[in-house]
């Protein structure tokens, strides 16, 4: 392991930094700030829109990677959709302007190990296994439509169908649990009817 | 450094078409009404059938208090107008508006680009219904939330249509591949992307979100002065933003039967402004639909043609390969 650190040092090194890396950095920080507000946070609609602001970061730091069609779909399903539907849960539920007070599930200390223990995982897999992987960003782009295309649907099909099914089944899981209650609930009135 | 003027120049032309088209959709609107209700609309600012009242009313929009009530979420019910005005800006950076490099700054997956930036605009809505601490307001927001949930699907999927048909993601690419038979083939899908672009915009007949009648503006409510003007203005930059792509998607941007070199760019804007002539025509001759109604219509109407669309696209394309 040392070896390929000297040779990854000695091919770009790490201390001479451009400003992509100086970007990425500062962009990684404020991604991560937002992240911890958003735990943390006890008003709870601050705490979706400041998810949308580490979200955000996140699609910033896939474009500073060149991989400019992640960065879009992350907008477009993450920023554009997933916070739209959170934003619309709390709103049914009616979350009241200033603190919430009881908004704690009492679990604060196992998260915070459970995160960093994801964390540590992560970190430790990506940083091992492209440890002397650099982007070159001077020459053609290598995470444009195209690349990724190819790169999906050639050597990666199967896992991506994978997925696929894995969703229809949380589908059309979704769709039986929300039937079973309707049915169970006009059945109960029916009954209620008779009686 | 002329790398550096070049980019400078195009900002600033980008920004100045974001200042002026807006506001002259806005007094084409006020006119279109008019003549279409066959009533005078403003005449007198200005002298000439009224042609100052938009700025008329821009400055008193600047005169107005700039109110926040006192239950509100101060900041984020200050930040709202900007986070439903900034997208429509970004947005059209990336619409091309003639061959060659006449774009703001072309981008590489601009399809996905515009469509994500465009959605981000609704969460100014969900900002401003919420944070305004008022049930109208509530409910508003609300029902954007939901109308964006129902009208996004139907609109990628019409999108993803025509990138198949170009085989690129790129709106300039996507226009370079445009022959004429393509709106006869993609007439479905363009008709979609319209009629979910208008739901996503929040215009009539699609305005339940702010219906003005029952819940007072929605979101809005509580707005006043600039702040106000300014989601009027993100709402006629959104008719821009939505024509101009229907322009490029579907109705062969820069392509027109004639003068294609140097004149494509009147095309592209000649088939917006027509575009958005039908856009305030349908506010002047639709009567608003209900919320089920909007729900149905999405789910069940333009969501199949949609995919139907799709499945035509991927047949003639496998044939004519």
């Amino acid at each position: 392991m040392t070896g390929t650190v000297a040779l990854a040092a000695q091919s770009q090194g790490f201390l001479s930094t451009s400003g992509v890396e100086i970007a990425f950095l500062l962009v990684g920080l404020v991604t991560f700030g937002a992240a911890l507000v958003t735990v943390t946070t006890k008003q709870l609609v601050h705490a979706a829109l400041w998810l949308v602001v580490a979200l955000g970061g996140l699609a910033v730091e896939y474009l500073l990677l060149t991989a400019e069609f992640i960065a879009w779909v992350q907008v477009l399903i993450y920023v554009g959709s997933v916070v739209v539907l959170l934003l619309f849960g709390l709103m049914l539920t009616k979350a009241p302007i200033g603190r919430s007070p009881d908004a704690d599930s009492g679990n604060r200390w196992p998260a915070l190990g459970v995160a960093v223990a994801a964390a540590a995982a992560l970190v430790w897999i990506v940083v091992d296994a492209f440890r002397t992987t650099w982007i070159d960003l001077d020459g053609a782009p290598q995470g444009t439509t195209k690349v990724s295309g190819e790169i999906l649907f050639r050597h990666w099909v199967l896992p991506f169908e994978a997925l696929s099914v894995l969703l229809l089944a949380a589908l059309v899981g979704a769709v039986v649990l929300s039937r079973r209650k309707a049915d169970a609930e006009t059945a109960g009135s029916k009954a209620g009817g008779k009686r | 450094m002329s790398d550096t003027l070049d980019v400078v120049l195009r900002l600033v032309a980008v920004f100045v078409v974001f200042l002026v088209l807006p506001l002259a959709i806005g007094q084409t609107e006020h006119k279109v009404m008019a003549h279409m209700q066959g009533r005078l609309g403003p005449m007198y600012a200005g002298g000439f059938h009224g042609w100052a009242q938009l700025v008329a009313d821009g400055v008193k929009f600047a005169q107005k208090e700039d109110v926040v009530p006192a239950g509100a979420d101060r900041r984020i019910f200050q930040l709202a107008p900007a986070v439903a005005l900034l997208p429509y800006l970004l947005v059209l950076i990336a619409i091309p508006v003639g061959p060659g490099n006449a774009v703001g700054q072309a981008v590489d997956a601009g399809l996905f680009f515009v469509l994500a930036v465009m959605g981000v605009g609704v969460l100014g809505s969900l900002m401003a219904g919420w944070a305004s601490a008022n049930k109208f307001s509530l409910l508003g927001g609300l029902r954007t939330a939901a109308q964006l949930l129902a009208y996004e699907l139907p609109m990628l999927l019409a999108a993803a249509s025509v990138a198949m048909a170009a085989g690129t993601v790129s709106l300039p690419g996507i226009v370079d591949a445009f022959h004429w038979w393509w709106v006869p083939w993609q007439i479905v899908g363009g008709l979609v992307f319209f009629t979910a672009g208008l739901a996503e915009l929040q215009r009539p007949p699609f305005d339940m979100p702010v219906a003005d009648s029952e819940i007072i503006f929605g979101a809005y409510t509580e707005y006043t002065g600039l702040r106000f003007a300014l989601f009027l203005l993100s709402e006629y930059a959104g008719i821009v933003v939505l024509c101009g792509l229907t322009t490029v998607l579907f109705l062969g941007g820069w392509h027109g039967p004639f003068g294609a070199d140097g004149l494509g760019w009147l095309w592209t804007l000649l088939k917006t402004l027509v575009l958005a002539f039908v856009v305030i025509w349908l506010r002047v001759s639709y009567p608003r639909l209900r919320e089920d109604q909007l729900q149905k219509l999405a789910w069940t109407v333009l969501i199949p043609l949609a995919l139907a669309q799709i499945a035509l696209t991927g047949v003639v394309k496998v044939v004519t390969q």
